[in-house]
C-alpha cells in the first residue's frame, strides 16, 4: 500500500515551553481508517495541526514522499483536508454555499468547477439543498456534516477529523458514523469516543503525554483493558 | 438560543425581493440622498416620498407592523441630537418661559426644522429597513462587493454577521453562570465581576479568531480573497431603477420650480 503521510521523529514544543509532542513516528497508508486516541491534553490536536502544515517542524512530516515546507503548503492543503472540532469555527461564511465553496475558490477552480464541487460535497454528506441556509440556523449535527463538506469539496486524499461526534446526541452521533462509513477516502479520526472508533477504524493509535503509546489493530487495543486504563481511556 | 435577525423577512418572495441587491443598494442610497437634500418644511415632498416607500413596502409583503416597530428605534437617537435646535434657531418666538434667571424661548423656524429632521430621519430609516428586510445579508454583502466596496470591510461585516449571535450567546451564558452564584454583596464587587466578564469575552473571541483563521488557512486561504460572480441584473432591475430615478427627478424639479 502507498504511504500517504509519513511522520518521522517529530517533536514539537509551544513557544511557552510546553512540550506537546515527543519523538512521534507514524505512517498513514492509502485507504487507511486510523483512529488517534488519547486523554485530554495528550497532544492529539497539536498532531492534527501538523498533518496539513499549520504547524511545521521542517522535514519531519512528509506527504506522498515530499517534506511539507513553506513552498508547497497550498498543494498540501488541497490533499489533506482537516475538519476542526468546533463547527462554529469551521463555518465562518454567511451561507453554506459560500463556506463549501471557500476551499475550491482558493484552489483557483473556475466558477463551473466550484459549483460542481459544492454540489458533490454536499451530496456526499447528505446535505444537498442547504446551499442558501446560513450556518447559525443549523443544528449541531447539520453543522458537523457541512463542516466535512467544506473540506471534501477540495477532493482531498486524506480526511482528518477532530472529534466528529463531540456535542452530539446519540442519534446525531450514529448519523455521523453512517456518513463517515460511506466515504471511501483515507480517514484519520481524532477522538476518544471508543464506540465510534470500534465502528469505523481498523487501526488505532494511542497518544499520551505527547508520545505514541500504542499503534495496533483496533480490536487488539480495545481488548487490552490494562492499556486502556493506563492511558485514561477506560475506568479501572 | 433564538435571535431576531435584521434580515428575518428576506427569504420571502416578492417583486422587491427579486431585485438585484446592487440596484436596491444604489437606489436606497439615492433615495436617502434625495430625502436629506430636500429643504426643511417641504411637507408635500415628504409625503410624496412616504407614498413611494409605502408602495414599496406593500409590494414587498413584509409585515407593516414589523417595519413600523423597527423604524421607531431610531427616533430617540434623533430626538436626543435634534431637541436643542428650536432653542438656537433665530426667528419669531413661538413660546418662551423663565427658569430662574434664564429666559428660554424657541422659534417657529426652529420647530419647523425639528419636525423636518424627525420626518427626514424617519423616512430614511424606513427605506433602510425595507432594504435590509428584503435582501438577505449574504446577498447584500455580495452586492457591496460588486459595487467595489473594499474587500476588508465586506469581510469584516460578514464575520460580524456570522459571530455576533455566538458572542451574545456567550454573554448570556456567562451572565447565567454569574447570577446562579451571585448571592448579593457589595456593588463594587459586582462591577468588578462585569469587568472580568468583559476580559474573558475578549480572550475567548481572540482565541476563536485564531481557530477560525486556522480553519481558513487549512482550506488554502492566502490573504487574497476570490469570489464568484453569481449576481445577474434582470429587466425588472432596469424598470425599478428607471422608475425610482424618474420619480425622484420629477419630485425635485416640481419642488424647485413651483
Amino acid at each position: 500500500m502507498q504511504e500517504l503521510i509519513k511522520i518521522e521523529n517529530l517533536s514539537f514544543g509551544y513557544p511557552d515551553g510546553q512540550q506537546a509532542l515527543t519523538d512521534i513516528n507514524l505512517g498513514i497508508y492509502r485507504g487507511d481508517s486510523v483512529a488517534i486516541v488519547g486523554p485530554n491534553g495528550a497532544g492529539k490536536s497539536t498532531l492534527v495541526l501538523h498533518f496539513n502544515g499549520i504547524l511545521r517542524s521542517n522535514g519531519h512530516v512528509k506527504l506522498l514522499g515530499k517534506p511539507i515546507d513553506d513552498n508547497n503548503l497550498k498543494w498540501v492543503r488541497s490533499r489533506v483536508g482537516v475538519v476542526f472540532q468546533n463547527p462554529d469555527d469551521q463555518l465562518f461564511s454567511p451561507t453554506v454555499f459560500d463556506d463549501v465553496a471557500f476551499g475550491p475558490m482558493n484552489m483557483g477552480y473556475s466558477q463551473a468547477e466550484v459549483e460542481q464541487a459544492v454540489k458533490m460535497a454536499l451530496g456526499l454528506v447528505g446535505m444537498s439543498g442547504f446551499e442558501k441556509r446560513s450556518p447559525h440556523h443549523l443544528s449541531v449535527g447539520e453543522k458537523k456534516r457541512i463542516a466535512m463538506a467544506t473540506v471534501l469539496s477540495m477532493s482531498p486524499e486524506v480526511l482528518v477529523i477532530d472529534e466528529p461526534t463531540s456535542n452530539l446526541d446519540p442519534r446525531g452521533k450514529w448519523d455521523i458514523i453512517e456518513v463517515l462509513k460511506g466515504f471511501s477516502i483515507t480517514k484519520i479520526i481524532v477522538s476518544h469516543d471508543l464506540e465510534m472508533v470500534r465502528e469505523l477504524c481498523h487501526r488505532m493509535v494511542i497518544i499520551d503525554h505527547g508520545r505514541v503509546a500504542a499503534d495496533a489493530k483496533t480490536i487488539d487495543v480495545l481488548a487490552d483493558k490494562k492499556l486502556l486504563v493506563a492511558h485514561g481511556l477506560a475506568a479501572a | 438560543m433564538k435571535h431576531s435577525f435584521i434580515d428575518r423577512y428576506s427569504d420571502r418572495d416578492s417583486l422587491i425581493h427579486r431585485l438585484d441587491p446592487r440596484s436596491k443598494l444604489v437606489m436606497t442610497l439615492a433615495f436617502i440622498a434625495a430625502i436629506v437634500l430636500t429643504p426643511a418644511g417641504s411637507w408635500l415632498v415628504y409625503s410624496l416620498y412616504f407614498v413611494i416607500i409605502a408602495t414599496m413596502v406593500l409590494l414587498s409583503k413584509v409585515p407593516i407592523s414589523y417595519i413600523l416597530r423597527q423604524s421607531l428605534v431610531i427616533i430617540p437617537f434623533v430626538l436626543l441630537v435634534a431637541v436643542f435646535i428650536p432653542f438656537f434657531k433665530e426667528g419669531d418666538v413661538a413660546f418662551g418661559f423663565n427658569i430662574w434667571a434664564w429666559h428660554l424661548s424657541f422659534t417657529h423656524n426652529g420647530l419647523q426644522l425639528l419636525w423636518s429632521i424627525l420626518a427626514k430621519s424617519w423616512l430614511s430609516i424606513l427605506s433602510l429597513i425595507l432594504l435590509t428586510s428584503t435582501t438577505g445579508f449574504a446577498s447584500l454583502l455580495k452586492g457591496l462587493e460588486r459595487l467595489r466596496m473594499p474587500r476588508v470591510m465586506v469581510m469584516l461585516l460578514s464575520f460580524m454577521y456570522r459571530y455576533i449571535f455566538l458572542l451574545t450567546d456567550e454573554i448570556m451564558r456567562m451572565k447565567q453562570a454569574r447570577d446562579s452564584r451571585n448571592l448579593g454583596g457589595k456593588r463594587l464587587r459586582q462591577i468588578s465581576t462585569v469587568g472580568n466578564m468583559i476580559g474573558t469575552l475578549f480572550i475567548r473571541s481572540y482565541e476563536r479568531g485564531e481557530r477560525v483563521y486556522a480553519a481558513m488557512v487549512s482550506r488554502g486561504f492566502d490573504g487574497q480573497s476570490r469570489t464568484l460572480d453569481r449576481l445577474r441584473f434582470s429587466p425588472l432591475d432596469i424598470y425599478f431603477i428607471a422608475c425610482i430615478s424618474l420619480v425622484l427627478v420629477c419630485i425635485n424639479l416640481f419642488n424647485l420650480y413651483w
